[in-house]
């Protein structure tokens, strides 16, 4: 659905996309993780042809980005980072202009079927202005969605909602995901990333890393089991060190932190030297490490 | 066609819940047609005694461009009533100003730009909508004052010859003509102010500078410099054709979409 070459833009001497090179696939979240200030909202107005690429290429929809604009924009949803609705007009007359802008066949039916899906029905008369944060967020999400696009921008979605506003946009985008359109999500919160996305680009200006999240963590971190033990001394982590496959141990208080490539082929034979060794084991179990360490690593180390 | 008509739709919605504006396209039209009636009203009526002494404060060609069949106080009233063409004339050129001057620096400040830009609406559609909705009103606004204008004189000078002045192709020419062209120079203007800067309050200052000439042109006038007649009128409405379609040209050229999206704070 989206493929990037080496896609730069500058604005002067500023470098906000420094050769974006990026392939989201169909049916795909893919979460576009980085601080503010990392080029997320650049990267999205390129992508959705409203500036142009300094240098570089990208193929959005089948469409290239400043030959095929207007199909592009014709076939794309975004939720910009601010909503920018029309505050003075009803939300139903917001829908409807932009209904219309989209060239959709029957702007009325679409627009009543997205403001009941998102629960705006009842508040359709009212000026967009009196909405709640939440409510045009969701409202523009609305706005996003209705000439059916199967490639869908959306632009820091929860940031700056109070966190059970954010929950129903988040459940709105989780919805959206089960339709199988394919999403494009901006944001800085990471824990919506973990949760949302199949898989995360993390970004500052360059593509740092692109993975799921489970393997994020375990391609910066290894992967480590935790045995709790009744009672732990160096000598037990010396037998787990003697096993081949272990490529670290470490006594932490009471638990023993085994680093192993894959836990599930390898733990019955740990737990079988520890039990023969005299261990008293009470709890074993896999220590994750926050996607928010994987991050905190990355962007520091750059 | 259906976006530039949606365009629309979403500006007037917008602009008629400002009372503001709604006077300006009302009140406006009507105070300058009231304020030549007043003034005829109180002219001196058809009696004789003033006719000589009228007839020679008169410029020389007006007099002759009166002709026989008027008599000199006729006269006098076709020329004050003439004189006022100008004022009728500024009306599609002030109104807009508001309108226009606020539609894209409007349209920033809210952030409503990005998202309407990210739609598959051309430069073109998009200014054609912003013109349309600024000059409608306008033209409709100083037909309507011409109109009552119109009435106001019939009633006023109970002579069917100066409503037939008034009647004539200069004036028609002027209203119909070169009135929605002059809209569409104020309107054109505006925007294109509009599109480069970020604050309303000077958009609207600087497009107010488009009405200044005219203004020039009225008070030359008032004072005999000028006499408005079909000739001048036909010139005025040419130029302007020609200077509408440059400002138009103008305008799309630079409404760059990425520059006016991003260049500004
Ligand atoms: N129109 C612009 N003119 C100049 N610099 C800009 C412009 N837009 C963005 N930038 C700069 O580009 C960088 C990336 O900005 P942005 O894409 O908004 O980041 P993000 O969305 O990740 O917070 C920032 O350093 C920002 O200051
Ligand atoms: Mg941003």
């Amino acid at each position: 659905m989206i493929q990037t070459e080496s896609l730069t833009k500058k604005f002067g001497d500023i470098l906000a996309v420094d050769r974006l090179t990026l392939e989201v696939a169909e049916g795909e979240v893919f979460g576009f993780l980085g601080p503010n200030g990392a080029g997320k909202t650049t990267t999205v107005r390129m992508l959705t042809s409203l500036i142009a690429p300094t240098s570089g290429s990208a193929v959005v929809n089948g469409f290239k980005v400043g030959v095929q604009d207007q199909e592009i924009r014709r076939t794309v949803g975004i939720l910009t980072e601010t909503p920018g609705m029309y505050d003075n007009l009803s939300a139903e007359f917001n829908l409807l202009v932009y209904a219309n802008l989209y060239e959709v066949e029957d702007p009325k039916r679409q627009v009543e079927k997205y403001l009941k899906l998102l629960g705006l029905w009842e508040r359709r008369m009212d000026e967009a202005g009196s909405f709640s944060k939440g409510m045009r967020q969701k409202l523009a999400i609305a706005r996003a969605l209705l000439h059916e696009p199967r490639l869908l921008f959306l632009d820091e979605p929860t940031a700056g909602l109070d966190p059970e506003a954010a929950r129903l946009v988040r459940d709105a985008i989780e919805e959206l995901r089960k339709q199988g359109r394919t999403i494009f999500l901006c944001t800085h919160n990471l824990d919506e990333a973990d949760r949302l996305c199949d898989r995360i680009g993390v970004f500052k200006t360059r593509l740092l890393v692109v993975d799921s999240p489970a393997n994020l963590r375990t391609r910066l971190f290894g992967r480590k089991v935790v045995f709790h033990l009744a009672s732990v001394d160096e000598s037990l982590a010396e037998i787990v060190r003697q096993m081949p496959f272990v490529k670290q141990a470490q006594v932490v208080d009471n638990k023993l932190v085994v680093s192993v490539d894959e836990p599930e082929a390898h733990n019955p034979d740990l737990v079988r030297a520890l039990v023969g060794a005299g261990a008293q084991i009470q709890f074993v179990g896999e220590l994750r490490r926050s996607l928010e360490d994987v991050y905190l690593q990355l962007v520091k180390s750059n | 066609m259906k976006k530039i008509r949606i365009i629309i739709q979403k500006e007037w919605a917008e602009v008629f819940k400002n009372r503001l504006i709604i006077s300006t396209i009302i009140f406006m039209p009507l105070l300058f047609s009231a304020l030549p009636l007043i003034i005829l009203g109180f002219m001196p009526g058809d009696d004789g005694s003033v006719d000589a002494q009228l007839t020679t404060e008169l410029p020389d060609q007006f007099a002759q461009y009166c002709g026989e069949e008027l008599t000199a106080s006729e006269c006098y009233k076709v020329f004050m009533v003439n004189q006022f063409m100008l004022l009728f004339m500024m009306t599609p050129l002030i109104i807009p100003v508001n309108i226009a001057a606020y539609s894209i620096v409007g349209e920033k400040t809210t952030r409503s730009l990005e998202p309407l830009l990210a739609t598959p609406i051309t430069t073109a559609e998009l200014l054609a909508g912003k013109n349309l909705a600024a000059a409608i009103p306008a033209v409709l606004g100083s037909w309507l004052g011409f109109f009552v204008f119109l009435g106001g004189t019939l009633i006023l000078s109970g002579s069917p010859q100066v409503v037939r002045a008034l009647m004539d192709p200069m004036w028609w020419l002027a209203i119909f003509v070169a009135g929605p062209l002059l809209a569409i120079l104020s309107v054109n203007f505006s925007i294109m102010v509009s599109s480069r800067v970020n604050d309303p309050r000077v958009a609207e200052q600087l497009s107010a500078v488009v009405i200044l000439p005219i203004l020039g042109l009225f008070f030359g006038q008032i004072s005999g410099l000028l006499l408005i007649n079909s000739r001048l009128i036909l010139i005025m409405a040419l130029l302007l054709a020609l200077v509408d379609i440059a400002l138009i040209y103008v305008a799309v050229r630079i409404f760059q979409r990425e520059v006016i999206l991003t260049r500004w704070k």
